[in-house]
């Protein structure tokens, strides 16, 4: 392979910068960054390291994709950042910068205010995470007043009615849904209104967790088609965790592939479609039917390995078919390639370095 | 070549209109008429979204459900007129495969349970160690190793070991059609070549049928030989994969293409759908269903219903569109469901 030239290199990083930002929302300020940050659950058989040494960053008004099998931490991480873990679960170390701020060093009724107002999460089946017997505008109007403080004024019914009305008009509900109870509403809607009670105080980070998982084809573009817009309103940036990697390719511009509690791959999400690295990455975008040609199915074969009893080296070397003596010793850092592309595998040590 | 299980212009409603009625009634299976043979196994897909009646469908087929109108014939016989004996040979004949492997295990047993227990009811094994085979036969035929599988919780084995257990259950059971309810939607995409892989090798090793319900059309695709896809209760679209997916007729199928999450960035989804209407009661449309989401829509489907037009031999639409195509009689409507048995005789199982 012929190696290109360091101003090649800065030519082509300046060019996908650039067609990232005719992507238009996409602006140069650091909406959120993790560093190092690590989960770890303390149980009686020992630390499970469900997220370990994460580091990204995330522009603002840009669309982050966090992929990877049931197991692999990303859960685990859109929970951290929302500071969402529960016990036997800590943040073990590490840091969440969310628009300037550390938000692991916030008290917990700091970060209690945070949550909605700043960043926001649109849950995984939302059909579970609304209250069956409390009427969807009560439960659109609960997050606005706890978010009040204590000088503000009281806003009155009407408003909040207004408030309501309007929000669910922006998800693309009828007004009406407001008296409704959440039996009444099919899967798809169910997903609007979490979406529109994550949107409710403007905030500038929408995590959404799997938002579409039990949903069916049609539901599912509507629903990620309408975040797109609702973000575009608010100029605010997205981390969608999921493992659809169709999904991805549809919305994201960055896509990080997680694989047993680590980043392995980070990259805009066109290159990593068209030139995966990592060999985990290779597979998974090769396991993916299309409706192109017919063939046979190529599962990964193997299961990932449990989070409790990490090999020494690489997490993924048993069931790589690239794999070498360095990957059994040796956990490969996350290195840098250029272009906004890092990948976590020792056959790119050299490329990183030249 | 005979007929296994016929649907003849079978309807289910829920919900009645009537005094006691709430008013509200949902026409979940509308008319529709299929047949699947004895002899020439395929695979057929059941597409469609949520609320098309698609798992109605299956809980007709499976005897759960009883027609409101229309009747369901078992090797010939009204399934209502079947005796006590011929009723239990049909509970083991056609085998259910639910979505949610998590939900279908007593958490309380290990995995064994759900393999002992058809063995048990049916009177499969005359010994210990002949049921002990057979389980391992089962387990092995779906890529399992028994020793690894066996003797386990079932919180101990993967969602994919998990549903493959459950396919080997309804192999133990030696049925003739294997009915799988979105098999793979609760399970990781890495995992779910492996699942359908197996219930393919059913289909071509063992030759048996299988529906698979579904609204992943990508996967359905990639297994089967034939599709219908419904909309609201009713057909909309049917044929053999290769004629549907590349050529689909119907706006809904359409629709359902488009939407499909390619995994290319470069092929990017268009504007955003309309929504599903979900006011207007069943009853109260009397034209095409799909007329309030259809971009292509003529004044004409507010008011006709639109019958089934037949687009080539392997493939028919209910759309206006295809009027010209010759709207059916009564005894057509049959007769485009044999040109759709023979399109799926015309494929080898193995094809």
């Amino acid at each position: 392979m012929v190696q290109p030239t360091i101003e090649e290199t800065r030519l082509s990083t300046e060019q996908a910068i650039k067609t990232y930002r005719e992507g238009a929302r996409i602006t140069d300020a650091d909406a959120l960054v993790v560093e190092d940050l690590s989960v770890y659950y303390e149980t009686d058989n020992g630390t499970v390291k469900a997220c370990d040494d994460v580091t990204f960053t995330l522009k603002q008004g840009e669309r982050f994709a966090l992929v990877g099998e049931s197991g692999s931490g990303k859960t685990t991480l859109a929970m951290a950042l929302m500071r969402l873990t529960r016990p036997p679960g800590h943040i073990a170390k590490g840091s969440v910068t969310l628009n300037g701020r550390d938000i692991t060093k916030l008290s917990d009724d700091e970060m209690r205010k945070t949550r909605l107002s700043e960043l926001a999460l649109v849950p995984q089946g939302a059909m579970n995470s609304l209250n069956p017997v409390m009427r969807i505008e009560r439960q659109i109007v609960d997050g606005i007043i706890d978010h009040l403080d204590d000088d503000d004024p009281k806003p009155t019914k009407e408003e909040l009615q207004e408030t309501v009305r309007d929000l669910l008009t922006r998800v693309g509900l009828r007004p009406s849904v407001a008296r409704l109870f959440p039996h009444e509403l099919s899967g798809g809607m169910k997903q609007r209104v979490a979406m529109a009670i994550g949107i409710s105080l403007r905030p500038k980070l929408i995590i959404a967790d799997e938002p579409t998982s039990a949903l069916d084809v049609v539901v599912q573009r509507q629903i990620m088609q309408t975040l797109g817009r609702l973000q575009e309103g608010l100029d605010a940036s997205i981390m969608l965790v999921g493992h659809d990697m169709g999904l991805v390719a549809q919305f994201a511009d960055t896509i990080g592939v997680m694989y047993a509690g680590k980043l392995v791959e980070i990259g805009p999400v066109e290159e990593v479609f068209s030139d995966p690295k990592h060999p985990y990455t290779k597979l998974l975008i090769g396991s993916l039917p299309s409706l192109q040609e017919k063939r046979e199915f190529l599962g990964i074969p193997g299961l990932p390995p449990q989070l409790i009893f990490l090999p020494e080296g690489c997490a993924f070397e048993d069931r790589c078919p690239s794999r070498f003596e360095k990957c059994q010793a040796e956990i490969p850092d996350l290195f840098d390639l250029g272009g906004r592309r890092e990948v976590a595998c020792h056959l790119y040590e050299e490329e990183a370095k030249s | 070549m005979s007929t296994f299980l016929e649907l003849e212009h079978v309807t289910k409603t829920f919900g009645s209109e009537g005094m006691f009625g709430n008013g509200s009634v949902t026409v979940a299976v509308d008319d529709v008429s299929l047949s699947i043979d004895e002899d020439e196994s395929s695979i057929t897909t059941v597409a469609g979204e949520s609320g098309s009646g698609k798992t109605t469908l299956a809980r007709l087929l499976l005897g759960s459900h009883v027609p409101n109108a229309g009747r369901m014939l078992y090797r010939g016989k009204d399934f209502t007129r079947l005796t006590r004996r011929e009723r239990r040979n049909f509970r083991r004949e056609i085998q259910p495969i639910f979505q949610d492997p998590f939900e279908s295990y007593n958490p309380f047993y290990k995995v064994d349970h759900v393999l002992d227990e058809p063995i048990k009811n049916f009177r499969l094994a005359s010994s210990a160690s002949e049921k002990q085979q057979m389980i391992e036969d089962a387990l092995e035929m779906v890529g399992l190793v028994p020793e690894e599988t066996l003797g386990r919780f079932p919180h101990q084995l993967s969602g994919g070991q998990r549903q493959r257990v459950m396919v080997a259950r309804a192999l133990l059971l030696k049925p003739r059609v294997i009915l799988a309810d979105e098999p793979v939607s609760m399970v990781d995409a890495s995992l779910r070549a492996t699942i359908l892989d197996s219930i393919r090798r059913l289909n071509r090793d063992l030759g048996i049928s299988v529906i698979y319900i579904t609204h992943d059309l990508t996967t359905a695709y990639q297994i089967s030989d034939n599709i219908m896809v419904m909309y609201r209760g009713t057909v909309v679209e049917a044929g053999t994969v290769d004629a549907v997916i590349p050529d689909p007729q119907h706006p809904y199928t359409k629709l359902l293409i488009e939407s499909i999450p390619q995994p290319d960035p470069k092929n990017r989804w268009g504007s955003e759908p309309p929504q599903q209407n979900w006011d207007t009661s069943d009853l109260q449309i009397t034209g095409c269903r799909f007329a309030d989401r259809c971009p292509a829509v003529m004044d004409r489907c507010q008011d006709t219903k639109p019958a089934q037009y037949l687009i080539n031999d392997h493939q028919l639409t209910a759309c206006l569109l295809h009027e010209e195509n010759g709207e059916m009689t009564d005894t057509d409507i049959t007769s485009t469901f044999q040109t759709e048995k023979e399109t799926i005789k015309a494929i080898p199982a193995n094809s």
